[in-house]
């Protein structure tokens, strides 16, 4: 029977030769990820249980991201609880305080994440691995208690979906602007429970960072997972860089796999989009909302935090003044060192921008921008939902790092065309 | 006996279900505090234990934060009833031994305020207000099963 890769992954996952969208399986969980929020609760549930608390530490990519460094009194204690266990059980891939980042740009970053293996993570954007050809998925803590315990979880085959990227983006359109559409086209639940598989010519031309953005917001679209099928651009990214060095597998969709629906981004077409409150879906040309005042602009986040990102922000700040209070948020240690040697770090400074630590922050309404009663921010994160950076009554608007960039500049919503020329 | 609470809305997600800035704490009674405040800052007075909430397409969409689950059992709600439900929030549900219950046109099915009684059993809401009985289908044997031993990691215990 011919199948999608996402299939291949589960089949080879629970020792059959096939599995069919629908069908219930129990597979094997290569990577389990585990960060501040959701794993204190799945430590604490495994301990209640009586269960046996851990199956092969060694699959554990441990992680604080949400709201590390403490920012608060509980969260200190729940970042204690998470560090304990950590320490106690000797999980050889933790990243404490100094060497953490957020969770989906650490774990491809530090090569944890290898191409036909199955990774869950207490977090919804665990999605994001999907790029380096995994089958990746978020699941709360009892699901990632069950993993941890056990190694395995039970999972229904998903139907999938294909999205074809054709075209090549033009100047000033990014893969954030890509995802916005997908989004927009098909809804907040228009992938609900599929697999989004994405093909295409424009796949070529997309670095592995903004392939990353593209299978981040799966979730957004309400999809289980998203896949891209490896090719030379995720090979050359793997090379030196896996912890695990041992041969990986590499699986193509057959040509006659059977798809439950189908999507196309014209990518030749494409224009800067930005989501307007509050739904992740409401994607409107930057032509048509451009001028609307802001208060606040975030770039960073496990969608748009990545070295790649912060140069195209750079580049757009460069000898210029924020109009707006502006907070970049580095994703990861390695990412905040690359931005420091590459300059970017003084560009920011000079551009009057706030520079973090690598943090989920605020990109959640955490800490180190909140937004207000009546806030408008302009962010390259993921959810726009009311209250997800603050106040109830404050506004999200989502873009690519170069519109937010460009926005912070002009204090409004801004096209980044101009400012890339 | 259950008072229904009627959102008429679409894509109610984790966020409105339970806010971030909560999320410092895995305390259900305390999450519960903030239950589907930043939708209705009212529920929690509204709401008594055994009620119910019901809601339109994709429910619990956004976050993979079992806390939504946690906030919506600590306040003593009975059942989620959705016209659909997003498929974390779902799987969350089973594995916390709740159960969510997916019925087409919910929303217009059953009013504001409405008296219902819901038979998990044999899948029907007795709509007691409107005198209507509302079948809906059950969810798989499998979830049934992991629903009736207490959840996920009670499930598995009794497996080991």
């Amino acid at each position: 029977m011919p199948m999608t890769i996402t299939e291949k992954i589960f089949a080879a996952h629970c020792g059959e030769n096939e599995v069919k969208p629908g069908q219930l399986i129990e597979a094997e969980v290569d990577i389990m990820m585990c960060h501040d929020v959701t794993t204190p609760p799945a430590i604490s549930m495994l301990k209640n249980a009586g269960i046996p608390p851990i199956f092969d530490p060694d699959r554990i990519v441990a992680t604080p991201d949400h709201f590390q460094p403490a920012k608060d009194i509980k969260s200190a204690e729940l970042l204690k609880r998470f560090d304990t266990w950590c320490r106690e059980n000797n999980l050889k891939h933790y990243y404490p305080v100094g060497k953490a980042g957020v969770c989906h740009a650490l774990l491809p970053e530090q090569g944890h994440i290898r191409p036909g293996e199955i990774i869950v993570g207490g977090d919804s954007h665990t999605c994001t691995y999907g790029a380096l050809g995994a089958f990746s998925s978020g699941v709360g803590s009892t699901d990632l208690a069950a993993a941890i315990a056990t190694g395995s979880l039970w999972f229904r085959v998903p139907e999938s979906m294909k999205i074809t990227l054709k075209g090549s983006l033009k100047h000033g359109v990014f893969s954030k602007d890509i995802v916005l559409d997908v989004i927009r086209q098909i809804g907040t639940d228009g992938a609900r429970y599929m697999a989004m598989e994405y093909v295409g010519d424009t796949l070529a031309e997309l670095s592995m960072e903004s392939r990353m953005t593209i299978t981040n917001m799966a979730i957004e679209a309400g999809g289980k997972n998203a896949i891209m099928a490896v090719d030379d651009t995720v090979r050359e990214y793997l090379k030196g860089r896996l912890k695990n060095d041992a041969p990986y597998n590499e699986y193509q969709s057959d040509p006659d796999a059977e798809y439950a629906s189908f999507v196309e981004v014209d990518c030749d077409k494409l224009e800067p989009l930005v989501a307007l409150p509050h739904l992740p879906s409401n994607g409107k040309p930057i032509g048509e909302v451009k001028g609307m005042a802001m208060d606040q602009c975030y770039i960073g986040s496990c969608t748009n935090g990545r070295i790649e990102d912060l140069r195209l922000a750079a580049q757009i700040m460069k000898g210029k003044q924020v109009a707006i209070r502006t907070i970049i948020v580095p994703a990861t240690p390695d990412i905040w060192a690359a931005a420091l040697k590459e300059g970017l770090l003084q560009i920011f400074y000079d551009a009057g921008c706030v520079v973090s630590a690598p943090t989920c922050g605020a990109c959640l309404g955490g800490f180190m921008g909140v937004l207000a009663a009546g806030d408008k921010c302009i962010s390259s994160t993921n959810r726009n939902f009311v209250g997800r950076m603050g106040h109830p009554e404050s506004e999200v608007y989502l873009a690519s790092p170069a519109t937010a960039a460009a926005s912070a500049i002009e204090g409004k919503l801004t096209d980044p065309r101009p400012y890339l020329n | 006996m259950a008072t229904a609470h009627v959102y008429k809305r679409d894509n109610v997600n984790t966020d409105e279900i339970i806010p971030a800035r909560y999320l410092n704490t895995d305390d259900p009674a305390e999450l519960a505090t903030h239950c589907m405040e930043d939708l209705d800052k009212d529920f929690m007075n509204k709401c008594k234990p055994g009620d119910v909430v019901v809601c339109g397409d994709d429910f619990g969409c956004g976050s993979s934060r079992e806390h939504a689950v946690w906030a919506i059992k600590g306040a003593q709600v009975k059942a989620v009833i959705a016209q659909s439900f997003a498929r974390i929030f779902f799987r969350n549900c089973i594995n916390c031994g709740f159960y969510p219950i997916e019925l087409k046109d919910a929303v217009n099915l059953i009013n504001d305020g409405d008296d219902i009684d819901i038979d998990l059993v044999n899948g029907v809401i007795k709509n007691n207000t409107q005198g209507k009985d509302i079948k809906f289908n059950p969810l798989p044997e499998f979830a049934i099963n992991i629903i009736d031993n207490g959840g996920l990691l009670k499930h598995i215990s009794k497996k080991q």
